[in-house]
């Protein structure tokens, strides 16, 4: 994920707070629906699309990502064709109940939101989008931990999966998985971890630390921020005001009336 | 247990981004106020731990599946409530963007959620009472499982709050409750138990990461933790009754965020969605056939808690909108793939 970061597209050269707040925006806008109105959102799709193709990140990759995590919000939107039963619109001779459009609603909306997510962090990165909360008021402490969180993530995964290793090696029979392993195994990982904490203050403090971490920033906030951001909130909110997808079909089925 | 955006409503996501947001401003500061520099280091390391550690798997006997710890009160055990709450919110806030875990509207209900109950109540007011100023073995076991249990209960809890005040799933709120909170209290006791097992080993290891902690110096008694628990119970019923009275106001302040931006002037009532959209339609298609039923605009803007809204809505709605939806929903669909596929080309073209 981090990888896709560093392509340099007119995306990811836009200032991070920019690409920050206009999805906030679009988040605030696509949930912001009621749960019958399922043709107001397709409209919306048009962000992560453009975020997607424009800062040429693979759109597989980020499909798959939010069908992977998909099944909590299947598992609450399923109840809805259940429990409402309601028979509010007639595709043919066939009754649509107004839960099966919330289902679809939940769905699509699940779908805009993580994928905006997604495609934002991709075309971001994590150090920008802690520089930006850190220039738009987030307390420093939160900066320097989310900072200092991302960059050991990955050593200490690297960690427990070793560790992993090793106990499955030594375990037949599902013997040795159980709690009595498990409580000493995970209690030295953190008592190494807090060993490794120690070590990386004292090697901090060496290089001049003072509680706060520097980012080196190349963006600034300038007259492209300002377009991008203008020209995607006035689209956000017109989307909200109007239901295009209707205005669209309106127009099609007069054509060819 | 991670809220997804789909589910909430922003005024409810943004109640809790607010809320959230607040306590981590002041967990800051009060962090500010007590902290060497070395604890930087150590809450950024605890919150990758936490990662790695949910990684590593036990089996449950008899049953065939596997628990692992949940972190929010094995962190306040080690670092004290205000680390712990930014830990635990930086973790979910990783979790958010990376794994798409929970949504990022719906990270201020799950920060609070799952921050909020085990750091900033549930270990000072339980773990701690409980500990007193002697550690035992027997102790220590106890009140790290109760802990997870109690936290991950309240948690859920909030979780149902926030669900039905969105409005946006059809659970009613009995089922939902007796959905959640079995299935928590099952995965509390795991997590309470792999907790505990951590915490005792450390406690083996090296007593004095645990011990260091304590402040409070009053012994266990049957009547403080009762009395906390009490207390437990108010809170959660004043924060159900100021979630239902503040509904209204998180409505218009959302919908300020929402569309007041760039000073609409209409949305300023704070009808929901719905009646909106049925004045549109009316003003801009005036000749179109759904404009009918003119009863489709009760007078719901005094109450929008209540669910009548839901009933409202439909009136409006005649098969030649659905249709013309239907329609237009893949137009727009198609619309805005060509558009990506469109801006990709250009680009091939432009290198």
């Amino acid at each position: 994920m981090d990888l896709l970061s560093y392509r340099q597209t007119p995306v990811h050269r836009f200032d991070p707070r920019a690409k920050l707040i206009a999805t906030l925006i679009f988040l605030f806008c696509v949930v912001s629906f009621h749960k019958y109105q399922l043709s107001n959102l397709f409209p919306y799709f048009i962000f992560p699309v453009y975020l997607v193709s424009a800062g040429d990140i693979p759109a597989g990759y980020i499909m798959k990502k939010i069908i992977v995590v998909s099944p909590f919000a299947l598992m609450v939107a399923v109840f809805n064709p259940i429990f409402d039963t309601a028979v509010v619109s007639h595709v043919g001779h066939l009754g649509v109940t107004g839960g099966w459009i919330s289902f679809f609603s939940i769905m699509t909306r699940f779908a805009l939101t993580v994928g905006t997510a997604l495609a934002l962090i991709a075309c971001t990165g994590f150090y920008g989008i802690c520089n930006a909360l850190g220039r738009l008021g987030m307390p420093r402490v939160f900066v320097v931990q989310l900072l200092f969180l991302y960059r050991y993530l990955f050593v200490l995964v690297e960690e427990a999966a070793r560790m992993l290793r090793a106990r499955d090696l030594r375990s037949f029979e599902n013997r040795g998985r159980g709690l009595r392993v498990y409580g000493p195994l995970m209690g030295t990982l953190l008592l190494r971890s807090i060993d490794r904490a120690q070590k990386i203050h004292r090697a901090m403090v060496c290089r001049g630390f003072d509680g706060t971490i520097r980012i080196t920033g190349t963006h600034s906030f300038g007259m492209r921020e300002y377009v991008f951001l203008a020209l995607w909130t006035v689209m956000f909110i017109c989307f909200r005001l109007w239901n295009v997808s209707v205005l669209a079909g309106d127009f099609f089925v007069r054509l060819f009336s | 247990m991670h809220m997804a955006d789909a589910l909430i409503s922003p005024a409810v996501g943004g109640t809790m981004m607010a809320a959230s947001a607040g306590l981590i401003a002041y967990s800051a500061k009060k962090l500010k106020n007590e902290m060497d520099d070395s604890k930087v280091p150590l809450m950024g390391v605890m919150g990758a731990f936490i990662f790695a550690g949910q990684m590593i798997n036990f089996t449950i006997p008899a049953t065939g599946s596997s628990g692992h710890i949940g972190g929010g009160i094995l962190l306040a055990i080690l670092l004290g409530p205000w680390a712990a709450f930014l830990t635990i919110a930086s973790v979910l806030v990783v979790q958010a963007l990376f794994f798409a875990d929970g949504g990022l509207l719906a990270l201020g209900c799950n920060i609070f959620n799952l921050g909020f109950f085990p750091c900033l109540i549930i270990y000072p007011f339980v773990f701690k009472k409980i500990m007193g100023s002697s550690f035992t073995r027997g102790k220590l076991f106890f009140a790290t499982t109760l802990s997870a249990i109690l936290g991950l209960q309240l948690g859920a809890f909030c979780v149902v709050i926030e669900t039905l005040a969105s409005g946006i799933s059809e659970l009613p709120f009995g089922t939902f409750v007796l959905l959640m909170q079995p299935i928590h209290l099952a995965i509390g006791i795991v997590e309470g138990l792999a907790s505990a097992a951590v915490v005792l080993f450390i406690h083996t290891m090296q007593p004095e990461i645990i011990e260091g902690t304590k402040v409070s110096t009053s012994a266990l008694s049957f009547k403080k933790v009762l009395a906390t628990l009490v207390v437990l119970a108010a809170i959660t019923g004043g924060l159900f009754s100021w979630f239902a009275s503040a509904f209204p106001d998180g409505l218009e302040w959302s919908m300020f965020k929402t569309a007041g931006v760039e000073e609409l002037e209409k949305p300023k009532n704070p009808i929901y969605g719905i009646l909106e959209s049925i004045q549109e339609k009316t003003a801009f298609l005036p000749d179109y056939d759904f404009k009918a039923e003119p009863e489709a605009a009760p007078p719901a803007g005094e109450d929008p808690a209540a669910p009548e809204p839901e009933e409202a809505s439909w009136p409006a709605v005649s098969p030649g909108t659905s249709l013309s939806g239907i329609i237009g929903g893949a137009l727009t669909l198609i619309i805005a793939v060509l558009f990506g596929f469109a801006v990709r080309k250009r680009k091939v073209v432009e290198s």
